[in-house]
């Protein structure tokens, strides 16, 4: 073909390279997206992939148990299950569990109130802010079962004491964590606020608390672990208070009596009551919010 | 007639701006005079550092001039108001726990513009306007970079501001969906007959979207100088288009212009 045209210098557009263009792509390709088999889309869920994980160390446990054959030391899997039956049968360890979570909901409750009030001043003044760097720094890592003897000598031997410990255990990694997360709302979203003229009320409800959503979810967890711990390890110290005794004196006594399986099934319900509130409340509250605005992945 | 047209509707007269850095005290204009007439698209161009953003800001309401005034209509701007929305150049300027929708209605019911069933209409008819009913219910991280910056604009319209201001809001974005970003302001402009006033570093972007064109140069920025343009790159009366004049009296203009900032 090239020698049909007349030589020259001047090379010709697309000689070498005709252009083309496709009227008819090619089809066949079946469907763009195509949809995960059964077993994949079953192992994609990481609720799936932890019961099967649960049920790995329980046979680990069992087979660990029977082969040291020393229920004094180690019950077996199964016999904690029973006696975990037992105890909520025979009501001793519902009741036990009603009761630290009553307790564990009054001190929850009142050291949100504490950290609010607490980040509200914080927030709103320079001084509040370094009250709460300095106070966060000085008690965060302070222990708050090191605060109970203390705390019975103030409050008495009655609920306020394991109040006043769970308070501590709350306030201040709520307080810390909610301070940090207002501080880092995106600039962007403080001038969206003010460009819409929100008052200063709605725009703490409307901006800086939904911006600062993350940490202060992070905040409410951590003092939630925290309280929890606190609480079962107060119980042990404590023993019994007026309205009952709870799970940490439920395995304390039964420890006395040398009912090795039930220990193990009142440390079963405290693991259990922990992972339920993990993973239905904060689980919940995070995939409804913070996950659905694509603010976590 | 009950309002003269030639009467500005923003007047920025002798305005110095200055912010806080590190350890300096940064100027960033100085003594920059215009004035935006009703419906005009004024963009104001210059290089980075010419402080064109922090210009915008003050117009805003959210930085105070330590010299000169701002004028809207009759009143002087002191703070941030919804009578000038800014659109910002970040994505994240959209509330991500709010969807397309409630994004726009927030702008109405928090500034108190509109509220019930008179809002969602509105905040209905602006998020069509930009072609994204079909995302009405999403939430701002499901969309793409174009689509975001598209409801920014729905939602800064929605307000039916005096003015609305933007601030580089394409500068983020690929080519290709740039250009075609520019044609829907433009068509969405002929709609609605907005004041826009626009910030940007691109001089194409610049002759495209703007009637007045105010050049800025930079550290600090002051106005180099002020021209018209119909949209089309014309040739002027020079023989020059309009582009390649903006570009020599941008940068040929350093060698005089710019050394005085280097005192």
């Amino acid at each position: 073909m090239a020698g049909a045209l007349p030589m020259s210098n001047v090379p010709t557009p697309g000689a070498e390279r005709p252009d083309f263009i496709n009227d008819n792509p090619p089809t066949g390709f079946g469907v763009v997206a195509k949809p995960l088999g059964l077993m994949e889309r079953i192992f994609d869920r990481g609720d799936v992939r932890k019961t099967f994980m649960l049920i790995a160390l329980a046979l680990v446990w069992e087979g660990y148990a029977r082969w040291l054959d020393n229920p004094l030391l180690f019950p077996t899997f199964v016999d904690t299950a029973l006696a975990f039956w037992r105890g909520l049968a025979s009501r001793e360890l519902l009741s036990a569990t009603v009761v630290s979570v009553t307790t564990l909901m009054q001190g929850y409750v009142l050291g949100l109130l504490f950290a609010a009030l607490l980040t509200a001043f914080a927030t709103a003044t320079r001084v509040g802010a370094d009250l709460l760097d300095t106070l966060t720094a000085m008690f965060n890592p302070l222990p708050s079962i090191a605060l109970l003897p203390l705390a019975m000598i103030w409050f008495g031997l009655g609920n306020g004491s394991i109040i006043f410990v769970l308070v501590h255990a709350v306030m201040w990694s709520v307080a810390l964590n909610t301070h940090t997360g207002f501080r880092s709302v995106s600039q962007t979203w403080r001038m969206v606020g003010q460009n819409y003229g929100l008052s200063r009320f709605a725009y703490v409800t409307k901006i800086l608390i939904p911006g600062a959503l993350p940490s202060i979810l992070t905040g409410l967890k951590i003092g939630w672990a925290f309280a929890w711990r606190a609480l079962i390890a107060a119980e042990l110290v404590f023993g019994v208070s007026s309205s009952g005794g709870g799970l940490g004196w439920f395995i304390f006594q039964n420890k006395n009596l040398l009912e090795i399986p039930s220990v193990f099934a009142g440390l079963l319900m405290v693991i259990v009551f922990g992972l339920a509130v993990e993973n239905l409340v904060f689980r919940t509250l995070e995939q409804r919010t913070i996950r659905r605005w694509g603010m976590q992945s | 007639m009950a309002t003269d047209p030639k009467k500005p509707l923003l007047d920025v007269d002798g305005v110095t701006l200055q912010y806080r850095a590190r350890d300096h005290l940064v100027t960033a204009t100085y003594r920059v005079s215009f004035s935006i007439r009703k419906s005009d698209r004024y963009v104001i161009l210059g290089p980075s550092g010419c402080g064109k953003s922090t210009l915008l800001k003050a117009v805003g309401g959210f930085i105070k001039p330590v010299e000169g005034t701002i004028t809207l209509g009759d009143r002087q701007i002191t703070r941030p108001g919804p009578d000038r929305v800014l659109v910002f150049q970040e994505f994240d300027q959209l509330l991500p726990w709010k969807t397309v929708e409630e994004n726009v209605l927030f702008a109405l019911t928090a500034s108190g513009r509109l509220s019930g069933s008179e809002a969602v209409d509105r905040a209905r008819h602006y998020i069509e306007k930009v072609k994204l009913t079909k995302f009405a219910d999403s939430y701002p991280h499901m969309l793409s970079g174009g689509m975001k910056q598209r409801v920014a604009i729905a939602r800064g319209m929605a307000m039916e501001p005096e003015i609305l201001l933007m601030d580089e809001p394409f500068a983020a974005l690929d080519a290709l969906t740039r250009g075609q970003m520019q044609e829907e302001l433009l068509q969405l402009w002929e709609d609605t007959r907005v004041t826009l006033l626009f910030v940007t570093h691109s001089i194409a972007e610049a002759v495209r979207i703007g009637n007045r064109i105010l050049l800025l140069t930079p550290h600090p920025g002051r106005v180099r100088a002020e021209l018209g343009s119909t949209g089309v790159d014309a040739v002027g009366a020079d023989g020059r288009k309009l582009s390649a004049r903006i570009e020599s009296l941008l940068f040929e203009g350093e060698s005089h212009g710019g050394s005085a900032a280097h005192e």
